[in-house]
């Protein structure tokens, strides 16, 4: 079967099995491989990319239900001049990586969080400016796991790319 | 120590040199990679721990759509099927017998790897069950059936085939002694008695183990794989081919974690085998289920006595270690022969007597795990520390620093003196521990040390490619597998060249293309592949320096050495400008080289002492028995820090890790079957496991063999910490837990028996 939907913002029409997962797709048809599958039942996150958004688990979502909809993988964060998305920088800054396998996953977690937070600030202006604590980021990003950097690196990542983002947003 | 130094690039914070690849998600592993015309494999796997393979049918499977054709144990003819480093016990597909659930039956090879899977049901499989042996204890015992009914050949490694050949279902058998522990134990003021169980573990690194293999009927074989040890793989694939080391090349792209669990040969046999019968390159990409099938770390039941004198100085310590090995040796002999030594610690203890058995059962083969045997028996270790302060009514710290052994001291008769300032380390601990803090209720603290003989054995070789625009490629055989040595390699280039890091660039991964390098594990990479990179360069440096004295027609002596070039009265060379001049060419190179063996001062076992220093403070949910990590401390005794936020970073990894053990990871068998090998069911740190303060520092006292003083970390803060979280609990609450994991349910039932123990004492004063 054909789908139709928008990958990293352009528009995409593919063949595929209705079987196959969006994982399987993003990684054999598009050979966007920095979309990694590891524990393949939802435990670890490394699979992760956004749907108009959200983050979803590739390895257990159908592709046939990305029809219509836009997918964001690692490797459409940065701009086309190559200038890397915030928490690109932050990562690499804090070291948040080591062997680097839960990278893309975790970027894009922290990514759908922080555009819904960031976002939901900025709708409400008149209120007090919500800050977003640690215990918020570990909460949300508790579903993506590392083996190598024991987690401090990453939480450290966020934080420096929420005060840029919050600054961004401040200019805008 | 060596003189004050200023540090251009090492010593500094540099980002890493693998970073823009992996926030991208441009980097490529082998679980990423496809090459064209590839065929696709999946393995069929045994249901039974122990059994006779009587018949496999595989005719139907083999008229399946898309399938290929079909390996089988009886279908190897041609090639040397058993493989092993230590020794050649195992077969790369069950042959006649097999000897664990899970382990490799049959492999089908077809065009996409749904048609591989589905043709696995059509493949029949008649068994001849027998008794299988499932733990070390029926292993051990008289008439116990044996895992392995023959003998193997040793593996081929100099260096490895030094293990005694063992009776009955013993794989490997260890005895280190020095004083006479029997009397001092005997004669001793205070002795402490405990067994003591480090779990079965998982390493979970994140990509499951891959490979594509693509063998050339002319006797060429490429191999692709998520390994550690590329050249240990193409030692073992030249054995199982018959094949010249020129003819077998090992590709190794970035690694998706390997915590040792990826060290030596896994599936690259059965991989190459698939490709030299189906004619065609083939893929095999195991699940994380089929991974814990592979490979896990040893288990191990510890009896130990340790003994002090009246004045607590460390009189003896006498310990038997059994660990459960598995069903295939691996590296096992070898994590025994660690554990021996690394139960000792970082003290200089007079008598000292280990038996150390590593054990075949049916059970999934046992392999390197970070810190390699280390964990096992520091956590026994530094238990009876704790108990032996509390016998001499002396604070637990003190008492470690009166017995710790000072720099420069030799605690293992024969070995490399210390080379670290562990009391040091110990005393920063406990200070950055306690901070003037008083201890909440529920709350318990504790330092512990661990000591392991690391770097393995020291056979390092390396090359620095120096090119006359001013870059500088090393051509290094070590594995990145997110240690980072690929950055701290390049920042070592850049300092000894003169140049800016961005100009080095790390080309390895390839044994076509760099030299041999024994191994990527025991920590030893920046101490020893550091070192020859550093060498290397210092190579090229000399031959550069002989090209400007012909350059300028002067005797080499009247050259003066500068960071980056050479001067000669007032004129100053660039080695690039040298380079350029000499050749009368654009585009030229040269190589430096540097081959490290066992020999001058990397002669003295072992290569470096890696301390391993924790602190930590736990906090204790006594209704339902959770422990939670409040403060994390670690010391980094590493002689020169290469990169700091990456030694802090393996640091922080480590004790993580080590805090997995210690709270929640155990594989758990139920007979013959591991029943809890998903990540569902298998618990690793998370995000929320993340200790609240964490506090670590690094100590650089310049004291390593590596370059610039510097010596290896990564696997020290593994091992002292589930102890550091036992002595906490015992702190808190009286109970003393010798069994790992620290669940909630073994902590609740300990805190009830404490519990149900003071009710008793009152009892007879209320009576």
């Amino acid at each position: 079967m054909n789908i139709a939907f928008t990958l990293n913002e352009k528009p995409a029409s593919i063949e595929i099995e209705p079987r196959e997962t969006l994982a399987e797709v993003l990684r054999l048809r598009c050979r966007l491989t920095g979309v990694k599958i590891s524990c393949e039942s939802q435990v670890c996150g490394s699979c992760t990319v956004l749907v108009d958004a959200l983050p979803v688990s590739g390895c257990t979502y159908l592709a046939y239900e990305v029809r219509g909809k836009c997918v964001t993988t690692i490797e459409g964060l940065a701009d086309e001049a190559g200038c890397l998305h915030p928490l690109q920088q932050a990562f690499l800054d804090q070291f948040a990586f080591q062997c680097g396998f839960c990278t893309p996953g975790m970027i894009l977690a922290a990514k759908a969080f922080l555009d819904e937070k960031l976002h939901d600030r900025r709708d409400e202006k008149a209120a007090e400016p919500r800050q977003i604590t640690d215990a918020e980021i570990i909460e949300h990003m508790n579903g993506n796991l590392c083996r190598c950097t024991g987690y401090l690196p990453i939480l450290k990542a966020i934080r420096q790319a929420v005060t840029q983002l919050q600054r961004l947003g401040e200019q805008s | 120590m060596t003189a004050p130094r200023e540090f251009h690039v090492v010593n500094h914070s540099v980002p890493r040199g693998d970073g823009i690849a992996k926030v991208t998600g441009s980097a490529m592993y082998a679980s990423d990679m496809v090459v064209d015309h590839m065929a696709w494999a999946k393995v069929l796997r045994s249901p039974f721990a122990r059994a006779q393979i009587l018949s496999i049918d595989a005719l139907q499977a083999k008229r399946a759509p898309g399938v290929i054709d079909i390996l089988t144990g009886d279908t190897l003819a041609g090639l040397s099927p058993y493989y092993g480093h230590g020794v050649k016990d195992h077969p790369l597909l069950a042959i006649g017998q097999v000897r664990f659930v899970g382990e490799p039956v049959a492999a089908v090879i077809a065009e996409d790897e749904l048609a591989a899977q589905e043709a696995l049901g059509e493949i029949f499989v008649e068994y001849g069950e027998l008794t299988p042996v499932l733990d070390v204890d029926s292993a051990l015992a008289q008439g116990a059936p044996l895992v392995h009914e023959k003998d193997y050949a040793d593996g081929a490694f100099r260096g490895f085939n030094d293990f005694p050949g063992a009776a009955g279902n013993i794989c490997q058998a260890v005895h280190v002694e020095w004083g006479d522990a029997d009397a001092a134990l005997a004669s001793a003021a205070h002795v402490v008695e405990g067994e003591f169980y480090f779990p079965m573990v998982y390493a979970y690194a994140m990509e499951p183990y891959v490979a594509i293999a693509d063998y050339n009927p002319r006797g060429r074989l490429t191999v692709y794989s998520s390994a550690q040890h590329p050249f240990m793989v193409r030692h073992d694939l030249a054995s199982v081919f018959g094949l010249p080391l020129n003819s077998v090349r090992v590709i190794v792209p970035y690694v998706g974690g390997g915590y040792g669990s990826k060290s030596y040969t896994k599936i690259e046999p059965l991989v190459a085998a698939c490709s030299w019968k189906a004619g065609r390159p083939v893929k095999l990409q195991l699940s994380v289920e089929e991974a814990f099938l592979t490979t896990r770390g040893d288990d191990a039941r510890v009896r130990i006595r340790t003994a002090v004198d009246a004045q607590g100085r460390l009189v003896a310590r006498q310990a038997t270690i059994h660990m459960n090995t598995g069903a295939y040796a691996e590296n096992s002999p070898m994590v025994c022969r660690k554990a021996s030594n690394r139960i000792i610690g970082p003290y200089r203890i007079p008598n000292v007597k280990i038996d150390c058995l590593a054990v075949y059962t049916n059970t999934v083969p046992a392999s390197s795990y970070r810190g390699l045997g280390a964990a096992q028996v520091t956590f026994p270790g530094e238990s009876q520390m704790e108990e032996l302060a509390e016998k001499l009514g002396c604070d637990p710290v003190e008492f470690r620093l009166q017995n710790l052994a000072e720099s420069g001291e030799s605690i293992h008769p024969g070995m490399r003196p210390i080379d670290a300032d562990v009391p040091g380390d110990v005393r920063e601990a406990a200070r950055l521990l306690h901070a003037g803090r008083p201890l909440a209720p529920g709350h318990g603290r504790s330092v512990c040390c661990s000591c392991s003989d690391a770097g393995a054995h020291p056979v390092t070789l390396a090359m620095v490619q120096v090119y006359a625009d001013g870059s500088v490629s090393v051509l290094s055989g070590s594995t990145e597998i997110g240690q980072g040595s690929h950055t701290v390699l390049a920042q070592i280039a850049a300092e000894e060249m003169g140049i800016p890091f961005e100009k080095v660039r790390l080309v390895g991964g390839d044994t076509a293309v760099t030299l041999f390098e024994r191994s990527t594990g025991a920590s030893r990479t920046t101490t020893l592949m550091g070192r020859a990179v550093l060498e290397a360069c210092r190579e090229a440096i000399a031959q550069c320096k002989t090209m400007a004295a012909d350059v300028w027609g002067v005797p080499a002596e009247l050259l003066i050495e500068e960071r980056g070039g050479v001067r000669c009265a007032d004129t100053r060379l660039t080695w690039f400008e040298i380079l350029e001049r000499y050749f009368q060419m654009e585009g030229c190179s040269i190589i430096g080289r540097a081959y490290l063996r066992k020999a001058g001062d990397l002669d003295l076992i072992p290569v470096f002492w890696e301390i391993g220093v924790v602190g930590a403070e736990i906090a204790l949910d006594r209704e339902t028995g959770k422990i939670s990590l409040d403060t994390l401390v670690t010391i980094g005794d590493v002689g020169l820090a290469i990169n700091p936020a990456m030694t802090e970073g393996q640091d922080l990894g480590a004790a993580t890790m080590g805090l997995g053990a210690g709270l929640f990871e155990e594989l758990i068998y139920d007979g013959q079957q591991l029943i809890n090998g998903t990540m569902l069911e298998y618990r690793v740190p998370r995000f929320s496991d993340l200790a609240p303060n964490i506090r670590m520092k690094l100590v650089q006292n310049r004291d390593g063999v590596g370059p610039y003083g510097a010596k290896g970390g990564g696997e020290g803060a593994v091992n002292p910490i589930s102890p550091c979280m036992a002595n906490a609990l015992y702190q808190a609450t009286g109970a003393r837990i010798r069994t790992l994991p620290l669940t909630p349910e073994r902590v609740w039932k300990a805190l009830q028996c404490v519990k149900s123990q003071q009710v008793k004492t009152k009892a007879p004063a209320g009576a």
